[in-house]
């Protein structure tokens, strides 16, 4: 009955909302748990010795750094040859669709460094990598150092049963895409790379180290991949085991765990963790270098040494143990990883929510609008039996498809011409081609909002009563499977699009006051729930910005995900425009139907 | 109906053209759901590439087309985009012109009078067959199938034949075709049934075992089949000069050797099946498909039309390699019994359920097969949904038939013994 579906759909929004928050409750949570046995049992004694010297190959290889003016090539060939391994190099180049802040030129090129430190006893069917990122200026240069001082060390040890990759790639994710491709022997973003002169065997995890300091007060790790693609859980269990075991300060998400669960400001705090990583795993950007190594179903995570301004102090001989031990550890393994989770939300690092936890949240919200829907067919059912013909009769299905049609081909302009315009776009405004690009896209975006005006221009005659429910009615089976799509892949894509578009979806008639509407319709719009998530995201890292740095911000991260779906096959910014833009956009349609 | 026909066929061919030409051409023909080891392009083209090299293009277990296919495609191959497309308009084509006739004039007279708004009117049956070719062409399951050169077009087109051959009333035609359909794949055997119902009642003779004519007919139309299927067989013998594609056809077809992932139900049964009981349960899922002949062509021996919608959509569901193709050809059929839509119970279920499962089966394959995170259960999950999907919509088309034939014989409104309003229920 209509008159109970409001209050009922309302229960369902806010029930669904409370549990996902209730999420980060610990009590609801479970504690972290080591689940591969072979992981499990050994007791290693981790005794890496050289972490001065490893300080000094870093400030060495600083020193090249700015002599060459990028990555030190033949440097790194010699220091690698030196300690024994099997070194490669790989040239790359790419071709950004438009280039970017950091960037600032159309073609990217660069070479990766690679050595291979073959296991002595073993056949080459499997290999780990450690990889550290050539970054510009004064960063990430202890991270090189110690690579090569741990590749140093792990040279001498005779108990290494696969091939260890190390790896020093330039550009960061340009180069690691570049050298990963050329690794499996496939290449879908059409990048432009020389083969591979030297391999080790299928991968079987993968860390990334980014250390920029000698002395650091504790170590982040960072899990958010491609797409939202997260490294089974046991690779944050071996992480945090060792933190517990050698005494490093662990963080998630550059927070620190906390013991006063019951209180407010400790379950605030868990909460804020865990938002934040649903935030970047809605994204969609890989946030380290390890993020691409998830598409490949390698286990990869990035460590991030962090210096701030704590009491204790961590060296990098500790560091250095913490990565053996690891690194002994996964030396043992005899499949994949498998055994634990590979969807799971974590308020902090010992503690985690499975997806049999988090998924009801969704489900209560997609069950609205099944709800709606099915209330709309048996109204539609019910009416006279004229246009009972199987599906509408001959006029409503022109009246329908206009509004599809033109919705999807909106989304597809907003899709393709930001960056096939931005020349021309160059050409007639001052502005540079970053922002004649995220411009375009924005101004097509505001573009559709005039859209049905012009549709009922176009479309002689009026819409029905039951044209409008139709509409609806596909409107909303079409967000419902699109919704459950994109939280079976993102779950906080899914999640986040879901909480801002289910309530208009399920609300919205040609009957409701237009202005009002349409004022909550924009403010909930795609666009401003990303807007939103801009600054809910700074202030939830402590670095709250101003409203105009928060727009430039929001134009820089309109400008990454298109820049992240032509390098490296992110499906964020695609779902957006091509997808849940048009849906939306159908939502509109109903809206101002007559 | 020629206006709003060339329409149509434009458009069907314009998307077809711009789907050739993207980039989802080389995406399309990988999926499993829209090809499968009998029909894939992929092995059309490998098994001419063996046969240009003189050897059998059965060897190497990678064909398994029948020869008559493989020395069509051997003449046409430059053109493998065009013939597909023109497959698919002359099954669209096809279907437009044998709804031109209809049952109206058989039903009008017997009907009580309130069931006069159950019987169509020749307006609403005027704009039939442009549905049916409508459902055909523009349904997104035949527009992936053509674009992946899927062999399915082929055989829907010659399905589609046979059926006009049928209903046009030409015996020997009809008995061409259907051996040619069976000579593809074994299935469409059981459409001989509702063929012969559909002849003997267009030639007034009734089903009667004592009645001579209807054992003539029978015994006619047996043989001009099994003579075409013998030609057939025997002219694919002397293509390739040896036996061996009976073996990797219907052997193929019949033992399931082959266990790609598909939308069929098959393939996770028999991968965790022991050798001990494996020719046990072949026997059993084939039988399955054949077994429903029986009881469906004593119910509806009246309605040989609805019995081969029927049959093709068992067929469709529970063969050993189903393809959305074969989905394609029985939804095409639903806008004939439009008349039928106040009478279904499931039909939203049964949409939603088929549109979610369809989203459903790259996502779940995407996370099985690439990222690791899924494993074959979830894509089986999907795949018997969908089937049970198709199974509760072709009982509920029965179901909405019968109810139509009870209603038509007593009356609209059903009333007790005492007065009050019945309701029917499906036993």
């Amino acid at each position: 009955p209509c008159h109970l579906q409001d209050p009922a759909s309302v229960m369902c929004y806010l029930a669904g909302v409370a549990w996902f928050m209730g999420l980060a409750f610990e009590p609801f949570t479970l504690r972290t748990y080591m689940s591969e046995n072979a992981m499990g049992s050994t007791m290693v004694e981790e005794r890496f010795p050289a972490g001065e010297r490893a300080l000094a190959t870093g400030r060495e290889f600083a020193a090249h750094k700015k002599k060459v003016g990028g990555m030190p090539v033949d440097w790194l060939v010699k220091t690698m040859q030196s300690r024994g391994l099997e070194v490669f190099t790989q040239s790359f180049t790419r071709k950004l669709p438009f280039p970017d802040e950091n960037k600032e030129r159309y073609m990217v090129r660069g070479t990766n460094v690679y050595g291979i430190l073959r296991a002595p006893r073993a056949p080459r069917t499997e290999a780990l990598v450690l990889s550290a990122p050539c970054s510009e200026g004064n960063n990430n240069n202890q991270a090189v150092g110690l690579l090569l001082g741990l590749a140093q060390y792990f040279r001498s040890q005779i108990h290494w049963a696969k091939d260890i990759i190390f790896l020093v790639n330039e550009h960061d994710l340009i180069g690691m895409q570049a050298w990963l491709e050329g690794y499996h022997h496939t290449n879908t973003t059409g990048g432009d790379w020389s083969p591979l002169q030297g391999r080790g065997g299928s991968i079987q995890a993968a860390l990334s180290l980014e250390l920029s300091s000698d002395v650091i007060t504790s170590l982040d790790l960072v899990l958010e991949g491609l797409n939202g693609q997260l490294p089974n859980l046991d690779l944050a269990n071996l992480f945090y085991a060792f933190c517990q075991k050698i005494g490093v300060l662990c963080t998630i998400q550059g927070k620190l765990q906390r013991n006063d669960w019951d209180t407010t400001s400790g379950y605030s705090h868990a909460a804020q963790t865990m938002m934040l990583m649903v935030l970047k795993q809605a994204s969609g950007r890989p946030w380290g270098d390890h993020g691409l190594f998830l598409r490949y179903h390698i286990e990869a995570a990035s460590i991030r040494g962090i210096n701030s301004f704590r009491q204790y102090k961590t060296d990098t001989t500790t560091i250095g143990r913490l990565l053996e031990g690891m690194y002994r550890k996964l030396n043992n393994l005899l499949e994949r990883l498998h055994q634990s989770y590979f969807f799971y939300l974590m308020p902090s690092l010992s503690r985690f929510v499975s997806i049999g936890y988090y998924m009801p949240a969704f489900g209560l919200l997609a069950v609205i609008l099944l709800l709606r829907a099915l209330d709309l067919w048996v109204q539609l059912g019910a009416s006279p039996p004229g246009t009972e013909d199987g599906v509408p009769s001959s006029p409503g299905v022109l009246s329908i498809l206009t509004p599809v049609v033109i919705s999807h081909m909106t989304g597809v302009a907003l899709y393709t011409l930001p960056i096939l315009s931005q020349e021309m776009a160059v050409q007639h405004f001052p502005v540079s081609e970053t922002e004649a690009v995220v411009l375009t896209a924005i101004a097509i975006y505001t573009a559709g909002l005039a859209l049905p005006h012009n549709t009922h221009r176009l479309l002689q005659g009026e819409g029905t009563e039951e044209g409008w429910r139709v509409l609806k009615l596909v409107a909303l089976l079409y967000l419902a499977v699109l919704l459950g799509c994109t939280a079976l892949i993102n779950f906080s894509l899914g999640f986040i699009l879901a909480l801002s578009l289910v309530p208009i979806a399920a609300f919205i008639t040609p009957h409701t006051p237009k202005a009002l509407s349409a004022a909550i319709m924009v403010l909930l719009s795609p666009g401003c729930t990303l807007l939103y998530c801009v600054f809910v995201f700074q202030e939830l890292q402590e670095t709250p910005v101003s409203l105009q740095d928060g727009w430039m911000l929001f134009l820089s991260v309109i400008s990454q995900g298109i820049l992240d779906h032509a390098l490296y096959g992110s499906l964020v910014y695609p779902l957006l425009a091509l997808l849940i833009y048009p849906c939306w956009l159908l939502l509109w349609n109903i809206l101002f139907w007559k | 109906m020629a206006a709003p026909l060339t329409l149509l066929l434009i458009v069907a061919v314009t998307i077809r053209a711009v789907l050739f030409r993207s980039s989802l051409a080389e995406l399309i023909p990988e999926r499993v759901e829209v090809v499968s080891p009998l029909n894939a392009w992929k092995r059309v083209v490998e098994g001419l590439a063996l046969l240009d090299l003189g050897v059998s293009p059965y060897a190497g277990d990678v064909f398994h087309e029948t020869p008559l296919i493989i020395y069509f495609f051997h003449f046409v191959i430059d053109y493998a985009e065009i013939v597909f497309m023109v497959m698919t308009r002359l099954v669209g084509c096809v279907f437009l012109l044998q709804f031109r006739k209809q049952k109206y004039a058989l039903e009008a007279e017997r009907y009580p009078l309130d069931c006069l708004e159950l019987i169509r009117t020749p307006k609403e049956m005027y704009y039939i067959p442009l549905k049916v070719a409508m459902f055909y062409l523009l349904n997104p399951f035949t527009i992936l199938s053509c674009v992946a050169k899927s062999t399915c077009g082929l055989n829907n087109a010659v399905i589609a034949l046979f059926i006009l051959c049928t209903v046009k009333g030409s015996s020997l035609m009809s008995a061409i075709f259907l051996a040619l359909a069976t000579y593809q794949s074994i299935y469409p055997l059981t459409l001989f049934a509702p063929a012969l119902l559909y002849l003997l009642q267009r030639l007034y003779i009734p089903v009667n075992w004592q009645r001579s004519s209807f054992w003539l007919f029978t015994t006619q139309y047996t043989f001009m089949y099994l003579g075409s299927l013998c030609v057939m067989v025997c002219l694919s013998f002397f293509l390739l000069s040896s036996w061996d594609f009976l073996s990797s056809v219907y052997g193929f077809i019949l033992s399931v050797p082959d266990l790609t992932p598909n939308i069929g139900l098959f393939w996770y049964f028999f991968a965790e099946m022991f050798e001990h009981f494996r020719l046990f349960f072949i026997c059993v899922f084939q039988i399955n498909v054949f077994f429903y002949t029986i009881p469906l062509s004593i119910k509806l021996k009246e309605h040989p039309i609805f019995l081969i919608f029927m049959q093709i959509a068992i067929i469709s569901i529970f063969k050993s390699y189903p393809t959305v193709g074969d989905i394609a050809l029985y939804m095409a059929f639903l806008p004939a019994w439009n008349h039928l839509y106040r009478f279904l119970r499931n039909i939203f279920l049964v949409s939603v359920v088929l549109l979610a499962c369809s989203a459903l089966f790259p996502v779940l394959w995407h996370l099985w097969i690439y990222a690791g995170s899924a494993n074959s259960n979830f894509y089986y999950a999907i795949t018997l949904l969908f089937n049970v999907a198709q199974i509760l919509l072709v009982s509920d088309y029965f179901y909405a038939y019968l109810r139509r034939e009870h209603h038509l014989t007593h009356g609209l409104y059903l009333k007790r013994k005492d007065g009050s309003e019945a309701t029917l229920v499906l036993k």
